[in-house]
């Protein structure tokens, strides 16, 4: 009796492996895409999946959100160490010296032009193409969801103390705290201080000033590059950013206090925060009713000549060790996702930039930038493009970069918290970070980035 | 005459262990053997090499004042969580078990606790203590800044005390429940008719008597405050500020998988395991004498 159940139910698996088989073999290549970002950013990304499957008939992307950055890195070298990887991954700005090392990458031009596409890589904005690029200056992978740092201000405070416009640099910037104070009102600017916002006090900061984060040009000319940030000006800016902490014109927001500085500025509570672009639209979604705000650049210290600020997002990259007929479908994916047409999808239903001139132009002559909603958005590109990237202004190449941001914000809060002074503090940012840069180079002993 | 079976070969024995010998090789000495590999290495986390480096990561962390720190606040947190979850769940547990009007009730309510995942109890726990927008916002309205873990580190390693212990209340109530009930009611009647009260038959019957589960979740809560408590620290803290949560199981978790140090991770997870088993080897070999088992 059970002898006849298990011939039965060996001929149903036949059967249905058979069922599964017959329309495979006349269906698209398959491949795999792994991505970051969840939420809504995760369905438009689906969307722009699914208007690729719909677009052709060869291949199939298949399109996984592993939940964050960290994740996605993380996953994929585990699947990687099993020979299971994604064809194409999204690798976070700060992932890029460890995937520059790690050998295990097919780079972009390479595949493109195996496959046929005629990809102008001069068409990048350089300064989002130079943060991905070998020192050499070619793209091992192709930049894809990118931001910029901008100055979120409050205009209906701002005209309550006379003023129309943001503040241009820091000197200006700290009377119009005190003067925002002065009309009442609570949180003239809101920070927070946790690894995350080493992005835009840190990285950006030293960015728009030209001021060295480590040394061999921010890690770009080698891996025994080591910080440099306790002898710049950013000393300067965090003593600064201190001193209005103390004074009450900076609060400290975060998630863990139960508002973090998105919502605080969107709700009206903080007049000024500094935060991505990617954050424009999740500002207009949830801001107060009727509240007048608009976006700037970030602030420099008066006498700076501003240079571009930096990239920040992610990457897409193409894992080695899949077969033809994959990198077929994964160069025709990224031809898609490199479309001017795409980019538009792209930005209007994220807050995200484009990241090449084509793709600029073509938003702009189709009367986007001009719409109530996405208005303000083109300072991003503005301030990205506003110097020719110098050696400095590039980007930062340095190794496990996420553990020197986590450093970054836990000599922040000792500072913050009166445990350290502010010079003390960011020595030991330094001393740590570079015990990091240490041991990564020692990890890669003999290696070059390329 | 009693009949006994004996297997003389003892290849026979090994045959009936061996399932079980096999998962516990996979799943621990496998990964265990690993780990101590990777930490006398550095390991390119792609895999494209590794560097024998000997005992090096060993004296990096050694040498790390962050590090022991991490330690010292180790320590602390499992010393007193276990001491809240186990005061608290004993007390409830003989409240419980005095069959007061409601304790059936009272009784699955309390063990409902350990049944919820620790990151969602903590996100739970980070809207009880925001400073600005949960219960603790009253009590900053009539004592600024009194509570604010942003920046104080005592109040943060608090907040995840407070999370974790909540859990471990629950589950040692369980443990404790059970081993009240196990004790026969006659003793106590009889301790009550020679008039003794509550808390003297507590302290002379009870308590003599669940001294082995003490001592089992003694165990237990200490181990598990040291391994578990990840999820809590990630959701409410993130290891801040200034480092004054960033437990060890913490920072092995985020150093290993969020910065890719694999070897200095390994290394650290190899220091947390013997510390564990020192602790374990202490406890059985000091506290268990005053047990009494019969």
């Amino acid at each position: 009796m059970s002898k006849l159940k298990n011939y039965i139910s060996a001929a149903a698996a036949g059967v249905m492996s058979l069922a599964l088989a017959l329309p495979a073999a006349a269906a698209p290549t398959k491949f795999d895409f792994w991505f970051g970002l969840s939420g809504d950013l995760e369905r438009v990304v689906q969307t722009m999946c699914k208007n690729f499957n719909e677009s052709q008939k060869d291949y199939e992307v298949v399109c996984t959100s592993q939940g964050n950055y960290d994740a996605t890195l993380q996953n994929t070298i585990a699947a990687f160490r099993a020979g299971k990887q994604p064809a194409v991954v999204q690798v976070y700005d700060a992932g890029t010296a460890t995937m520059m090392l790690s050998g295990s990458y097919y780079p972009a031009g390479k595949l493109m032009s195996e496959n046929g596409y005629k990809i102008d890589w001069n068409d990048y904005f350089p300064g989002i193409a130079r943060y991905y690029a070998t020192s050499k200056g070619e793209l091992l992978s192709f930049p894809f969801n990118s931001s910029t740092a901008l100055l979120y201000w409050n205009k209906d405070a701002f005209a309550k103390i006379g003023k129309t416009e943001a503040p241009k640099t820091w000197e200006e910037a700290a009377d119009d705290m005190k003067a925002l104070k002065g009309a009442g009102y609570e949180c003239p600017m809101a920070i927070n201080i946790s690894g995350n916002e080493s992005w835009q006090l840190m990285e950006q900061f030293s960015a728009i000033h030209n001021q060295p984060i480590a040394t061999k040009n921010n890690g770009y000319d080698g891996l025994d590059a080591r910080l440099e940030v306790n002898k710049t000006k950013f000393v300067k800016y965090v003593t600064d950013l201190k001193s209005w902490y103390d004074q009450g014109l900076i609060k400290i927001k975060s998630k863990d206090l139960g508002q973090d500085m998105v919502q605080a500025f969107a709700s009206g509570d903080c007049q000024m925060i500094m935060t991505s672009v990617g954050d424009h639209g999740s500002i207009t979604k949830t801001q107060k009713a009727g509240m007048n705000w608009d976006v700037a650049e970030l602030p420099v210290y008066a006498g700076t000549e501003r240079k571009n600020s930096l990239v920040g997002g992610a990457s897409l990259w193409v894992l080695s060790g899949k077969s033809a007929d994959e990198y077929k479908g994964a160069a025709a994916f990224l031809n898609f996702i490199h479309d001017p047409k795409t980019a538009l999808f792209w930005s209007t239903n994220t807050g995200y930039i484009p990241v090449t001139n084509s793709g600029f132009e073509f938003m702009k002559s189709s009367g986007f930038y001009s719409k109530a909603p996405y208005k303000g958005r083109e300072v991003a590109i503005a301030s990205l493009t506003a110097s020719e990237p110098t050696p400095i202004t590039r980007g930062i190449r340095l190794g496990n970069f996420t553990q020197i941001r986590a450093e970054f914000g836990n000599q922040m809060q000792a500072i913050f918290a009166n445990k350290v002074g502010v010079q003390e503090g960011i020595d030991n940012l330094v001393k740590n970070g570079d015990a990091v840069l240490e041991r990564f180079e020692a990890t890669y002993k003999g290696k070059q980035l390329p | 005459m009693e009949k006994r079976i004996t297997f003389n070969k003892w290849s026979v024995g090994i045959l009936f262990a061996v399932p079980q010998l096999l998962l516990i090789f996979t799943f621990f000495y496998w990964p265990a053997g690993q780990a101590i590999f990777w930490s006398l290495t550095l390991q390119q986390p792609w895999g494209g090499g590794n560097i024998w480096v000997g005992l090096d990561n060993f004296k990096a962390i050694l040498a790390s004042s962050d590090y022991w720190n991490s330690v010292t606040i180790s320590i602390i947190f499992a010393g007193i969580s276990t001491g809240i979850s186990m005061v608290v769940a004993v007390i409830l547990a003989a409240l419980t078990d005095r069959q007061l009007r409601g304790s059936k009730f009272y009784s699955v309510v309390l063990i409902w606790p350990y049944g919820v995942a620790a990151p969602a109890s903590a996100m739970a726990f980070r809207f009880i203590l925001a400073p600005e927008a949960g219960f603790m916002s009253v009590v900053n309205h009539y004592w600024p800044g009194f509570w604010d873990p942003g920046l104080d580190g005592t109040a943060a390693m608090a907040s995840i005390i407070a999370a974790f212990s909540w859990k471990y209340i629950a589950y040692s109530f369980i443990f404790f429940l059970a081993a009240f009930q196990a004790i026969p009611r006659s003793q106590i009647e009889a301790a009550a008719m020679d008039g003794a009260g509550v808390l003297r038959r507590f302290w002379d019957i009870q308590f003599p008597l669940i001294t082995p589960t003490i001592f089992f979740l003694l165990v237990i809560n200490i181990t598990e405050s040291f391994q578990d408590s990840y999820g809590i620290v990630d959701i409410m803290t993130s290891g801040g500020p200034h480092n004054s949560t960033n437990l060890m199981v913490y920072k092995i978790i985020f150093d290993g998988f969020k910065g890719l140090d694999y070897s200095g991770a390994a290394a650290q997870s190899i220091v947390l395991m013997l510390l564990i088993i020192v602790l374990t080897i202490f406890q059985f070999r000091f506290i268990e004498r005053r047990v009494h088992y019969r």
